[in-house]
């Protein structure tokens, strides 16, 4: 058998009445949802409406000021948790470590957890550059990276660890369109083969109608509407409305001098 | 500065606390040594001759003055071994290694690679302070034990070519040996030890906590620099007032 297509079960995700301000600033103002086990769950809304920082909270890294957050029905902030599930985030900015090769990065948390041999860390590290597409820049630094690279490697870094729980964070934001399909064909199957619990946050509304088992659209750290693709596209609530379709037009009408 | 100064004691704490795993991360404590030892010996060694110099030249005069030709290459052992090679030496370090510590480690909180390390369930005093901090408690010591032959020499040789002392190197070393007992030296090389874990703390903490952005690294820098160099002085009291017997 692979080890490293060892299947890893999605856990359930449940937040609760989730608030968070920064310095008097309401970040996030009261979330609740569940993402089931195994679904792809998709977050939406406009820049500054507290994604990232939900994000943060929802892997242990800021502690929220009121409600919890539970993985199969354990908080988040107990300290046993990080041995007992497995989770991986993937950056916005893709934080892969900037003194380390990217192939170094990618074996990271195999290494530091002595998970495998060194033979088979350089193994498994190929693989999942390879799944990315970034087989070539094995011993590139991550200085000399896109913006694109660096969230692929950051990506291949986090299936490593062969999470139960994965949070993307604007996976397609530096990508040209036919990387960004690859991408969102990548995540389901991914989602598919493992049945990993994803929850990614994107501003790519075809990402977000191609891959979603379910929607949910923040503003304001609020959640305005969670459901389906379908359902979402339905949804008569005219902020909903216009973030889902708002489209660039170019002005036809040049005034004549 | 002594706002935080429960936090550093308490990085302190847990890194003696995860000594027990510093021999799995002896690459990345081996690593850290040679950066240390190669981003500084000339300079100690330049420091450390220049200092035994001048402190010949300043007492040297006077004392064969006095018909004390002798005391000179005592005073001079017994100043550099005791105080000055432990004592400017850590000075010289935590400017040149404790800022480098405190920039890097600041650049990486700023830039989410501490909390990327978090999220593998890395621990960032496991990977990042307690190497530095190893290394540092064995590089500075070392490094002190070679300032102070280095100093002794420079003593010797200002003392030899000084037209008002002429002191032959011989005799130089001689008085030294008279003067100087083991116990002088070892003294100064554990109070660089205590040196080194302030460096070393206080320059990951200050990285540690680096805040708003890519600016708060050039603060963090030179917090940790003054704070250690400040802390460097004061221990130097205290310590010189527990060894004297
Ligand atoms: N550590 C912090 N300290 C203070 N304020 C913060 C902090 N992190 C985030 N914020 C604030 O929280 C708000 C939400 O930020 P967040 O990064 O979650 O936005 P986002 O929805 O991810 O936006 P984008 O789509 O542009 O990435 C912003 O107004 C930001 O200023
Ligand atoms: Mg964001």
């Amino acid at each position: 058998m692979n080890p490293s297509h060892q299947p890893a079960y999605g856990v359930r995700l449940e937040v609760r009445g989730l608030h968070k301000s920064f310095d008097g600033q309401e970040v996030l103002r009261g979330l609740d949802f569940v993402v089931e086990p195994g679904e792809i769950f998709v977050l939406m809304g406009p820049s500054g409406s507290g994604k990232s920082v939900l994000l943060k909270h929802l892997i242990g890294l800021e502690a929220p000021d009121a409600g919890e957050i539970l993985i199969n029905g354990d908080s988040i902030m107990t300290p046993e948790i990080a041995a007992k599930y497995r989770m991986a985030l993937v950056f916005q900015s893709g934080a892969l470590l900037n003194s380390l090769t990217v192939g170094e990065n990618v074996g990271l948390y195999l290494r530091e957890h002595r998970l495998k041999t060194p033979a088979e860390i350089a193994r498994i590290v190929a693989e999942k550059l390879a799944d990315v597409g970034l087989a070539d820049a094995i011993q590139k630094m991550p200085a000399e990276l896109s913006g694109g690279m660096k969230k692929r490697a950051a990506i291949a870094r986090a299936l490593v660890i062969e999470p139960q729980l994965i949070l993307y964070d604007e996976p397609t934001s530096e990508l040209d369109p036919l990387s960004s399909v690859v991408m969102g064909q990548e995540i389901w199957k991914l989602n598919q083969r493992t049945g990993v619990t994803s929850l990614v946050v994107t501003h790519d509304r075809d990402l977000a109608f191609g891959i979603a088992d379910r929607i949910a659209v923040i503003d304001e750290g609020r959640i305005l509407a969670i459901g389906t693709p379908e359902s979402i596209k339905q949804f008569k609530d005219p902020l909903v409305e216009k973030f889902l379709k708002a489209d660039f037009k170019r002005e036809t009408q040049i005034k004549s001098l | 500065m002594f706002d935080n100064i429960g936090q550093v004691v308490l990085l302190f704490w847990r890194t003696l606390a995860s000594l027990p795993v510093a021999w799995r991360q002896r690459e990345k404590v081996f690593e850290q040594f040679f950066e240390i030892g190669n981003a500084s010996l000339l300079m100690v060694c330049v420091l450390a001759f220049f200092i035994g110099g001048v402190l010949a030249l300043q007492t040297g005069p006077a004392l064969v003055a006095r018909g004390l030709p002798s005391a000179v290459g005592g005073i001079v052992g017994i100043a550099v071994a005791k105080e000055l090679a432990p004592v400017m030496m850590a000075i010289l370090i935590a400017g040149r290694i404790g800022s480098a510590m405190a920039a890097e480690i600041g650049s990486m909180r700023v830039y989410q690679e501490i909390d990327a390390l978090r999220t593998m369930n890395i621990n960032p005093i496991h990977y990042l302070v307690l190497p530095r901090v190893v290394a540092m408690a064995v590089a500075l010591p070392m490094l002190v034990v070679f300032a102070i032959l280095i100093g002794w020499f420079g003593g010797a040789t200002v003392a030899a070519v000084n037209r008002h002392m002429m002191i032959p190197y011989a005799a130089y070393f001689g008085d030294l040996r008279n003067m100087v007992e083991l116990k002088d030296v070892a003294n100064g090389v554990f109070k660089s030890f205590c040196f080194a874990l302030i460096i070393g703390t206080v320059s990951c903490h200050q990285g540690l906590t680096t805040m708003d952005g890519p600016r708060g690294i050039g603060r963090s820098v030179t917090k940790a620099v003054v704070n250690s160099i400040i802390l460097i002085v004061m221990f130097d009291y205290i310590l010189t007032r527990m060894l004297l017997h």
